[in-house]
């Protein structure tokens, strides 16, 4: 009876560090909230004129930043490429994790091929950079499409690793029953590993959108020259037009983080299973 | 018939891997390679060039700005990469043990790593800028009355702040997820040997979340090594070039500053020196689990 008293009894010291402890994440976000919805004739240098809440919650910071920075057509960039990549991701690298899974163990080709895409996680963006900017200038892909190719395959390595290591625990047997009934195995793939695979899907997912959405350097070295933006390239490039208004780059800094903000509050026990499943596998 | 559906299988599998491999070979390796190509000409990313040999290794390593930018690059990585793990370890503690509101704490120290860091990036740069000498002029710290971002020797300390700030909440969740991993019984076993407080983390939680500590470690020095995001939105490099990461160097100098060749150059010895930490690490790390 009193052992299991004590199994309930919360930690208070962990609580009260805990509690203190988040102020250093909610601090930044106020920080950026506050400054957003001033004018800049409410800033003085103090910091209680910094930090103090705005005489009115009006909005007209936002509306100037979203013309400045092209807000809609940026923020339309980014879901596009998001959206795209992580679609295209699931289906090919998928089907790489499944015919490399299946076949690495007893083909001297297959598990070669294996080593080679894995290995790519080594390859540093910084050396591939240079000469991609000019491949894809040549190839005519330097823009958003582009772009959607190169996501596509810098996480293979990652992506084709977790399918082919969550292939192993789908039984061989599944498949060897399909045949039987005479099912080819491109249809087998589609009809019944496909759909098995879903809780990786998910995690591809997860980790996949995080990464595109909030990547900064692929758009900046491929799409510099296409007059396109992504939010985090929009921030980037129209940094200089904020001039000494902070007002209004801190409500475009709101509005560029306020999607993901409302993707993680939906979706915040999917994202945080995803992103641990990625690390630990 | 089996013969027919075994070549039906195979055939699938061929179709299947060979044009992703294409696209990949297409995108990963022959840009590798023309790196590699480059690093041995005067390119300047544009018009003509000639074959220059090993000069442009030769003149890296008595090139004082890309040994500035490793030894700010180290510099930064192992120093992020310790504070990160120390609190990330602390904080997985307290929000694996006896709490009220779980999952609300787990979710809201999360919450860094998921926004983008080029953001981040901005609103710290105010806060370093404007705030915290304010807020130091007011407390009477002369040291700090001034930016740190603009101080050469102070700077780098800024962008480990935003660094760790990020990776303390992926890193708090991996070793979140090792705690629970660690089986009640064995603290009840512990106990009664007198493991408590100290002890019990020295001798038994740590050495049953060692796999989990090797992938924090790996996924830390592999992000910081990289660092750009951070550098763009905090720095730009400055002040007086002292906290150029690599990767910020061979960006600014290759892709504008008529450097391609010799920032390919540059380039290829990062790739190396990115392979030999990674093979290094994981060497330790597996060495380290066999011992258990």
């Amino acid at each position: 009876m009193t052992k299991k008293n004590t199994n309930v009894h919360t930690n208070k010291v962990a609580m009260v560090l805990l509690i203190l402890g988040l102020s250093t994440i909610i601090f930044p976000l106020y920080l950026t909230i506050v400054i957003a919805f001033k004018q800049p004739s409410e800033m003085t240098n103090s910091i209680s004129g910094i930090l103090s809440l705005p005489k009115s919650w009006s909005l007209n910071n936002f509306r100037e930043a979203m013309e400045v920075t092209d807000f809609w057509r940026s923020l339309g960039n980014s879901l596009l490429i998001t959206l795209i990549a992580v679609g295209l991701s699931i289906v090919v690298h998928s089907l790489m994790g499944y015919a490399l899974g299946r076949n690495k163990a007893k083909s001297k080709f297959y598990s070669f091929v294996y080593l080679f895409i894995v290995s790519g996680m080594f390859v540093p963006f910084a050396i591939l950079m240079m000469p991609l900017a000019k491949q894809t200038a040549e190839m005519g892909l330097a823009n958003w499409f582009g772009v959607i190719l190169l996501y596509v395959v810098f996480y293979m390595p990652m992506n084709v690793l977790l399918y082919s290591g969550y292939l192993v625990n789908i039984p061989m047997a599944l498949e060897e029953a399909a045949k039987v009934d005479g099912a080819s195995t491109w249809r087998t793939y589609w009809k019944i590993i496909f759909p098995i695979m879903r809780p990786m899907h998910a995690t591809v997912a997860v980790l996949t959108a995080l990464s595109v959405w909030n990547d900064v350097m692929t758009p900046l070295v491929i799409m510099a020259g296409s007059g396109q933006n992504t939010l985090p390239l929009a921030q980037l490039n129209f940094q200089s037009q904020f001039g000494t208004n902070y007002n209004l780059a801190f409500a475009s800094y709101l509005l560029a983080l306020i999607p993901i903000l409302i993707f993680y509050i939906i979706c915040q026990k999917q994202i945080l299973n995803g992103v641990v499943n990625g690390a630990v596998k | 018939m089996k013969e027919v559906m075994k070549n039906e299988r195979k055939r699938t599998f061929l179709l299947i891997t060979i044009p992703i491999l294409a696209l990949f070979v297409c995108f990963n390796t022959i840009p590798l390679i023309r790196g590699v190509i480059y690093s041995f000409t005067n390119f300047k990313g544009f018009g003509k060039y000639n074959w220059v040999g090993f000069q442009n290794y030769l003149d890296l390593f008595t090139d004082a700005r890309v040994g500035k930018s490793y030894w700010f690059t180290f510099k930064l990585a192992i120093v992020s990469t310790i504070v990160t793990n120390v609190i990330s370890l602390i904080l997985a503690l307290g929000l694996n043990s006896k709490i009220r509101a779980k999952s609300f704490f787990r979710g809201a120290y999360f919450l860094p790593n998921i926004l983008g860091a080029l953001v981040v990036g901005y609103i710290f740069n105010y806060f370093f800028t404007y705030i915290l000498p304010a807020a130091a002029q007011m407390i009477g710290i002369k040291g700090l009355s001034t930016s740190i971002l603009s101080n050469p020797s102070a700077a780098w300390i800024g962008i480990m702040v935003v660094c760790a700030w990020q990776a303390i909440a992926m890193n708090t969740i991996i070793y979140i997820s090792g705690l629970q991993t660690v089986p009640e019984d064995v603290y009840e076993a512990g106990g009664l040997d007198g493991a408590t407080g100290w002890k019990q983390f020295r001798y038994l939680t740590f050495p049953l979340i060692i796999p989990f500590f090797s992938i924090n470690m790996v996924l830390c020095v592999k992000n910081f090594l990289m660092v750009f995001d951070q550098i763009m939105a905090l720095t730009k490099g400055g002040p007086a070039q002292s906290t150029e990461s690599i990767s910020y160097l061979i960006y600014n100098n290759g892709m504008s500053g008529g450097q391609f060749g010799f920032q390919s150059a540059n380039a290829v010895v990062f790739f190396i020196v990115i392979v030999i930490v990674s093979v290094a690490q994981m060497k330790f790390s597996s060495s380290k689990e066999e011992q258990l």
